[in-house]
């Protein structure tokens, strides 16, 4: 056993399990890992805020199916984690956040640059850790990767005394991690799994509703073989887009009060709704109300979702690739595809001289085909981008679906491309969300990430503005966005080639412009506040 | 409704804090929580009346089996589980009151644990009615204080809830 500091141990741990980029700011409280980490091979990425290093680590995570990274000093740079970790949780991104603490002598003191920030994030991680004793940080940093990457992913917090970092202790990894009070249940029980086939074999009218646990679980493959044998329509949630082919001839849309008519159509009109790794949560079902006619199969790996938020009549606790497998060893053929009907229902986009988002989106799938990762930030671009952009494989559509967290999509796409770096990647946003973390447009330039940003701009906080437009009878209040700053003097601040597209005639010109440039590309697009959602 | 649940948890700092935060943050109401180590110092033993339906109680199993720290959760049939709380009751007595409320302890198999010129403390064990009813008693004297430590609860007979038997599992 080799002697060593614990901040020295953290990076040998993190080396054992992997990590090949960590993004973060340093601090005093943190300075002796930083210190370990300069003589390892791990890549660092200095972010501009803290917040931006948890989005990355989340773009990172979510295109490489690895846990991202993120270490921050105690204090203030603890809490500016905090909206990243909580967006990580909702939508059960796999992460390891790393934070510095005070002296633990000086714990509970109110000391400089002092949070008690496991207290802070219990809500809101999978499991957090407070290392008081030395001697344990090597087994604790081992079940934070295994429990931030097992059964239902999610954000794992460690917070580490800038003492116990310079202590030194026996260096030994641990063969085995046994969490007594953790075993997550990947192989659904066989009993639920007959039932669930008969359900389906027996219903009229099923739907399946996908949801990012179909991605997370990569069970993609297995879903499509289910609705092809079975011809069942496919609606998805938000975080669901790409579980399937968005062009596939059984996909109806993303369901909930910003989804699509056909796709909530097919929800009213099922006798049976197979829900895959989704929580079903206010904003997926909309106005739809589950009635008592309609069964209901819920697949999860998280057994608190099901039953949460819909009546279930087949619960099936596992993991979606394993269940949906056992259910097509067993599942028959189906002859009739019964959502034709709702499927030629799809409403014809105007087609007009006006510039609107949804050219430009599909102008952009055209030119790529569908080769690329979309982030998106939160607002009224996201859901033009969730119904707009063809999303051809699973894993390629990241956004923040259920914290709705402005600010995700930029630094989401600069960890998506460290990840794959071969693929292209297009952050989508628009300019209320753009300021949120616009700083990390330094971070673009100091890493020269290649990333191509489309900013919708209409001077508005758009999704509110609508929202005071229907509701509040065009009482707007707070929602104008005047003062924004030019993008492209801004983008050029930061030497990024930026482009401004304000007509239809240039459209084309302008993706092919963004899509040979070799560098980060900004595409401004000049939008009308009045641009509704949907439609 | 009440619900009582046996939870089996890691003795680690924190977990408390864990467990009622869980409980705050998702609505569900605590009636009481009570907590101590189990014959496995490793282990503590958190006995937890919920009030709520099925459906609440379902969530709250739920949800506390996601803590990590959270080994295993039961629910317990009252009639097949011995429940007890403990009580200190401090109540105002006289010259012309103290023979009727030492008459009144006896009757409940209570015990008086403190005399004052002013006040007699008593300590009572047992289910919640039980206490409810002795209470109840001694409003007529004056309660100037009430101190109660919430339900602990154990099976009847040869079963019990370990962190080995799989099968108690919820």
């Amino acid at each position: 056993m080799a002697k060593m500091t614990v901040a020295r141990a953290m990076v040998e741990v993190l080396k054992s399990e992997g990590v090949e980029i960590i993004f973060g700011i340093p601090g005093a409280a943190i300075y002796p890992f930083y210190d370990a980490l300069y003589d390892s091979n791990i890549k660092h990425v200095l972010v501009r805020t803290e917040q931006a290093a948890v989005h990355e680590a989340s773009g990172y995570a979510r295109t490489t199916g690895k846990v991202g990274v993120c270490v921050a000093t105690s204090g203030p740079g603890a809490t500016n984690l905090i909206t990243g970790i909580a967006t990580a949780y909702m939508d059960s991104v796999p992460i390891v956040a790393i934070t510095g603490q005070v002296n633990s002598s000086l714990i509970g003191k109110d000391v400089f640059q002092e949070v008690d920030i496991t207290g802070a994030t219990a809500p809101f991680t999978k499991h957090n850790y407070l290392v008081k004793d030395p001697k344990k940080i090597v087994r604790i940093l081992k079940e934070a990767f295994y429990i931030a990457s097992t059964g239902r992913r999610g954000p794992v917090l460690i917070d580490v005394p800038i003492d116990v970092q310079m202590q030194e202790i026996e260096f030994e990894i641990p063969k085995e991690i046994d969490i007594p009070g953790y075993k997550p249940k990947e192989k659904g029980h066989p009993l639920q799994i007959k039932r669930a086939v008969e359900a389906i074999e027996s219903s009229k009218r099923p739907v399946v509703c996908s949801g990012g646990g179909v991605i997370a679980s990569g069970a993609s493959q297995e879903l499509q073989i289910l609705i092809e044998k079975q011809k069942i329509p496919v609606i998805s949630t938000l975080m669901g887009i790409g579980s399937i082919p968005t062009d596939h001839p059984y996909y109806l849309g993303m369901i909930g009060s910003h989804g699509q008519k056909e796709a909530n159509l097919a929800l009213r009109q099922a006798d049976l709704l197979i829900v895959i790794g989704a929580r079903l949560a206010d904003r997926a079902l909309g106005d739809t109300k589950i009635t008592e006619d309609m069964k209901i199969i819920h697949i999860d790996i998280d057994p608190a979702e099901i039953g949460k938020n819909v009546d279930t009549n087949i619960p099936i606790v596992g993991d979606a690739k394993q269940v949906l497998s056992e259910v097509n060893k067993r599942i028959s053929e189906r002859k009739d595809f019964w959502a034709y009907e709702i499927k030629a229902q799809k409403k014809v986009l105007p087609d007009d001289d006006k510039l609107h988002p949804y050219d430009v989106l599909r102008e952009i799938s055209r030119a790529y085909n569908g080769d690329y990762i979309i982030t998106t930030d939160v607002g009224q671009h996201q859901i033009w981008a969730a119904h707009n952009l063809y999303i051809k494989e699973p894993g390629t559509f990241i956004t923040s679906g259920g914290l709705g967290t402005m600010g995700y999509g930029v630094p989401a796409a600069i960890g998506a491309k460290f990840g794959r770096p071969e693929k292209e990647v297009i952050s989508i946003t628009g300019d209320g969300s753009f300021q949120m973390l616009l700083q990390e447009l330094a971070t673009i330039k100091r890493e020269q990430v290649p990333i191509k940003i489309v900013l919708f701009n209409n001077t508005r906080l758009g999704m509110v503005y609508e929202l005071q437009k229907k509701r509040c009878t065009g009482r707007f209040i707070a929602t104008c966005l005047d003062g924004n700053p030019d993008f492209m003097i801004l983008s050029k601040a930061y030497g990024i080639e930026s482009m401004r597209l304000e007509s239809k005639e240039k459209l084309k010109e302008a993706i092919e412009i963004m899509k040979s440039h070799k560098g980060p590309f900004l595409l401004e697009v000049v939008t009308s506040p009045d641009e509704p959602t949907i439609p | 409704m009440k619900y009582t649940l046996s939870v089996l948890v890691e003795n680690h700092p924190g977990v408390l804090s864990r467990v009622a935060g869980l409980f705050s943050r998702r609505g569900f109401n605590i009636d009481s929580l009570a907590v101590g180590v189990t014959e496995d110092p490793t282990i503590s033993r958190m006995t937890i009346v919920v009030n709520g339906d099925d459906y609440i109680v379902e969530q709250v199993t739920k949800q506390l089996n996601k803590l990590i720290d959270v080994i295993k959760i039961k629910k317990l049939n009252p009639k097949e589980a011995v429940e007890r709380e403990l009580a200190l009751i401090k109540v105002n007595a006289n010259s012309q009151t103290r023979s009727d409320i030492i008459q009144i302890t006896e009757i409940f198999r209570a015990n008086i644990v403190d005399v004052s010129k002013e006040t007699l403390t008593i300590e009572i064990s047992g289910d919640e009615d039980k206490i409810e009813a002795l209470i109840e008693l001694l409003k007529q004297y004056g309660i100037r204080e009430v101190v109660r430590t919430g339900l602990i609860a154990i099976e009847r007979g040869n079963k019990v809830i370990s962190k080995s038997k799989s099968e108690e599992d919820e």
